[in-house]
């Protein structure tokens, strides 16, 4: 019987998956991408505890929403921080954006 | 077995199958392609669970804008050759890996050893109106930030991919 839990173990490994992404990639598109599979995984977090423990409102629905609205702010701007820095130093690489380090 | 245990093994299938195949592509357009699976996959997560509305907004959000958005942006940073847009780095990848087994174990051990006293809300309730009457309602400061926060980063992002003039 798939209950409440199953779906916060399922979210669980989406996030790790999200981690293990953002850890290893080189690709400052596909670090995005990953952080993009964190946010779905706590929506799904979001949504599975306004299914199941909280009843009687919608706020985690609402949570979700507004965590979707955060999320697509930090695309756009995220993609438009990529595209910028990719016309001056020719790269995406994510190690090749040491111009802050010391 | 009966058919909702069926609907979440194969979501759970298609939602973790995409999100595997975003860190395992190498080739950077194919893993947003399986990003869109993925966001898919919790979208019909939401539509399991009732949440129509927020499974609607997620298929035209992300799969939809989102999605496009990534694309066109890999379009235009493309520079080497496609398969090669997505490796991972050669030893980060290990340290990564690790830090995401101990997270997945530790959470989900947690998650096992749990006791939640829920019980499913009742399916035919009026969601849509809630949250409607929350939105304009008790929150109506937060969606109106969450308003202004959408303009103004869409104004940064045009600002920053124009870039500035040359003096």
């Amino acid at each position: 019987m798939i209950g409440f839990q199953h779906y916060l173990l399922l979210a669980t490994v989406l996030f790790a998956v999200g981690i293990y992404g953002v850890l290893s990639k080189r690709n400052a598109v596909a670090v995005l991408m990953s952080v993009e599979l964190m946010l779905n995984s706590v929506n799904l977090n979001f949504v599975a505890i306004n299914r199941y423990l909280v009843t009687d409102h919608a706020v985690g629905q609402l949570f979700a929403l507004i965590v979707i609205v955060v999320a697509a702010a930090e695309v756009a701007v995220g993609l438009a921080l990529i595209i910028s820095i990719f016309r001056q130093r020719k790269s995406v690489n994510l190690n090749d954006f040491n111009l802050l380090k010391w | 077995m009966n058919m909702n245990d069926l609907v979440f093994i194969v979501l759970g299938f298609i939602t973790l199958l995409g999100a595997v195949g975003v860190v395992s592509f190498t080739n950077i357009v194919h893993a947003a392609l399986s990003l869109v699976l993925s966001f898919l996959g919790v979208a019909g997560f939401y539509f399991q669970m009732q949440a129509e509305f927020l499974g609607l907004v997620q298929i035209m959000v992300y799969a939809g804008a989102i999605s496009v958005l990534i694309i066109f942006a890999i379009m235009l940073v493309m520079d080497r050759d496609p398969n090669q847009t997505n490796i991972s780095h050669p030893v980060n990848r290990w340290w990564g890996g690790l830090i995401a087994l101990l997270f997945a174990g530790i959470i989900g051990f947690a998650i096992r050893e749990s006791r939640f006293t829920g019980q499913a809300g009742s399916p035919d309730a009026d969601r849509v109106g809630q949250l409607a009457e929350l939105v304009l309602g008790n929150y109506v400061i937060a969606f109106e930030i969450a308003a202004i926060l959408l303009l103004v980063a869409v104004v940064g992002a045009i600002i920053l991919a124009k870039g500035a003039k040359e003096q």
